[in-house]
């Protein structure tokens, strides 16, 4: 059993407009020591997701149905405080904007021993101690200096290196890192990445790294999931899926990524047409509006998963054979060769 | 000798930046020069409202300050002699410079055309009468209308948060002086129907009768509060709504924080920190005078006289009472901002 799995989640929003459905019947799952990646367009579910794993998402006008298992335990059935026990300690979260993250009237060292002693029985000196170990641990220069900086103080990578401090003083489980690096310049992005990652190589933590950038995917992750107007329509072992991608949607993203090994004249390819409203979600397979390879079935029936190989499944009702031949043509380069988006 | 050397003076410490030399570096540098800036225009906006009250009470004359002095069946020679000695024959220029002379020099804001008494010790005996106002009332809507303002705030769209929001745009939109009569009517010992409280001119001092005190002021204290309440309900709302909906807010709720912490240590934080800017504005506005107030009830403070020497022409008084107002409100400014720096760290100058 995975160490945190999600199973058929439905997230669901009242609002004026009518009801959005952010999350579809959306299924991943992450093992201690490895990375996920969910990759998808703004508006594909991936945020949502992971914020109803800690339960960030539960409002009023809010419904929610599937489950998280962490551990055995759905998530989804535990109130209030159980829950809280988990968020921070077991189960930590990174932001988008580091700067709006944290908060702007609290000095940095403050917010992290807030989060220590928010679990954990210990005096303010033990927590502070802790803190303070935990910013040298990210990289902050002159860490007993920044204990005292408030966040407008410190620059966009030093702030976020803050904020992962903060999530791994507690020495989570899992570390959810919610487009971690899109807020930030590119030569600090493959910094903080790089951060992420030795982190959970020398701590074994399972990482859900969420991005619309699969270049980071490419660095950093074990796994992927590609997400799609609330639903996972590929996932499987990096390499399978960047390599013999079987999901229209997926031949999409890859190609309109540029890349090194291609020739210099080579044009790309975006894919055609806007993300699907999640009000009213189009019928059957939802991207079959802006797919090129859609047929008479796609607008009809809600494609099940299928197993190309084993670990590696598409939503696509295109027949298998079909799905490898184009999948080849489209394929990434090898891991090593795949050219970083910016 | 042993002794003497283990009693060698330790070494200086050295003081990290950040540390407690940092509060006693801002006061002396960057903030005591824009102290000093803030005062200096404090100074000439001063200049300008008293010539400015100075012109409005001579260009729009209600009543000649010499005829009303000199009674009902004055002489035109008694009302000339007059005019005389309260130097009003002299060229408007030139009144205006005796006047800002002894102003300067002497803090001198002139005599009542009225009663020859001195302007600044009426108005300085009648700052506790308008500071007890004010101090009463800030309490009340503090007390009232924060917590309320909260309670809607996490509770949107509940029947007590649409009760309350209702309610206070009621408050809002009734003037002082209908509210207060209302009071007076419901509940004035000489007029009400039930005889609760003291009615309108039962002020006396606090050194007096301290329980006099309290009860003759606690309906203006509330009629006054009224306003502020509803209006500093409605802010903390808003704010606090605003905030909750931060991404620092998800963060607390993420670090796993009790809903009790984050909306008490996380959201107040942030969203009660203009509420410091409005008090200290309000707070400012109404040591001037709370002249509506002190008129209805006919309690003898700042803007009871302010609201006397308009009634009477007399432009001592009305300057007086105009120019202490604006000391106030520019003071109250200025706290406000200096304040700010301590309450957002963001804040530098």
């Amino acid at each position: 059993m995975a160490l945190l799995e999600v199973r058929g989640l439905h997230v669901r929003f009242r609002t004026g407009d009518g009801i959005v459905s952010a999350v579809n019947g959306a299924s991943y799952s992450v093992d201690r020591g490895r990375a996920i990646g969910i990759v998808g367009e703004s508006g594909s579910g991936k945020s949502v997701s992971a914020l109803t794993i800690l339960g960030l998402t539960r409002f009023p006008n809010s419904r929610i149905e599937g489950s998280v298992l962490f551990e055995g335990r759905d998530l989804l059935k535990l109130d209030a405080d159980e829950l809280r026990a988990i968020r921070g300690s077991r189960i930590a979260m990174i932001f988008q904007d580091p700067m709006s993250s944290l908060h702007p009237l609290y000095k940095v060292g403050w917010q992290i021993v807030e989060a220590i002693r928010a679990h954990e029985d210990v005096s303010r000196r033990v927590a502070y101690r802790r803190a303070l170990d935990s910013l040298t641990e990210v990289g902050i220069p002159s860490p007993e200096e920044r204990m005292s900086s408030y966040p407008h103080e410190l620059s966009g990578g030093m702030r976020q290196r803050a904020m992962i401090a903060m999530a791994l003083a507690l020495d989570p489980d899992v570390l959810i890192a919610d487009e971690p690096t899109t807020a930030l310049d590119v030569t600090v992005q493959a910094q903080i990445l790089e951060l992420i990652r030795k982190l959970q190589q020398e701590r074994g933590t399972a990482v859900i790294l969420i991005t619309h950038d699969l270049g980071v995917v490419a660095e950093m992750v074990d796994d992927v999931a590609v997400m799609y107007a609330g639903r996972v329509v590929e996932h499987g072992p990096l390499a399978a899926v960047l390599e013999r991608p079987t999901h229209p949607y997926t031949w999409g993203l890859l190609q309109s990524i540029p890349r090194l090994d291609a020739p210099r004249s080579a044009r790309l390819h975006p894919i055609p047409g806007l993300p699907p409203s999640l009000i009213r979600v189009p019928s059957g397979c939802p991207f079959h509006p802006r797919c090129a390879y859609a047929f008479e079935a796609c607008p009809r029936k809600d494609p099940p998963l299928f197993a190309s190989e084993p670990g590696h499944e598409d939503a696509c009702l295109l027949p298998a054979a079909e799905k490898r031949r184009i999948g080849s043509s489209i394929a990434a380069a090898p891991r090593a060769e795949t050219a970083v988006s910016a | 000798m042993a002794e003497l050397a283990e009693r060698t003076p330790p070494a200086p410490r050295r003081r990290r930046p950040g540390g407690g030399l940092a509060l006693w570096s801002v006061l002396t540098s960057s903030m005591a020069r824009y102290i000093a800036r803030r005062i200096l225009w404090g100074i000439f906006l001063l200049i300008v409202v008293s010539g400015i009250t100075f012109l409005i009470f001579y260009a729009f004359p209600s009543a000649d300050p010499a005829a009303l002095r000199a009674g009902r069946q004055a002489t035109p020679a008694l009302i000339e002699q007059i005019r005389h000695s309260l130097g009003l024959d002299k060229p408007l220029y030139e009144q205006y410079w005796i006047y800002m002379k002894g102003l300067v020099l002497h803090f001198n804001l002139g005599y009542s055309y009225q009663n020859d008494v001195s302007v600044r010790s009426q108005i300085f005996d009648r700052l506790p009468v308008t500071l007890s106002l004010t101090v009463g009332a800030v309490v009340v809507w503090m007390l009232a209308g924060i917590p309320t303002g909260i309670i809607s705030a996490l509770r949107r769209r509940s029947p007590i948060d649409r009760l309350t929001m209702g309610g206070s745009l009621v408050a809002i939109s009734a003037p002082v002086y209908f509210l207060g009569l209302v009071g007076l009517f419901l509940f004035a010992s000489d007029i009400g129907r039930v005889h609760l409280l003291p009615g309108a001119g039962s002020y006396v001092p606090l050194t007096q009768d301290p329980k006099q005190w309290f009860l003759s002021l606690l309906m203006p204290w509330f009629v006054l509060a009224a306003a502020f309440a509803a209006f500093y309900a409605r802010m903390v709302r808003a704010n606090l709504i605003e905030v909750m909906s931060e991404d620092y807010i998800r963060t607390a709720r993420a670090k796993g924080l009790s809903e009790r912490r984050v909306v008490g240590r996380h959201g107040l934080r942030a969203a009660l920190t203009p509420v410091v800017t409005m008090a200290g504005l309000d707070i400012g506005l109404l040591l001037g005078g709370a002249v509506l107030t002190e008129t209805v009830f006919n309690i003898p403070g700042i803007g009871r006289y302010a609201y006397d020497s308009i009634i009477n022409s007399d432009l001592p008084a009305i300057q007086g009472t105009v120019l202490f107002g604006a000391v106030f409100i520019i003071g109250a400014n200025l706290v406000v901002d200096v304040l700010y720096a301590f309450i957002d760290p963001r804040v530098r100058y």
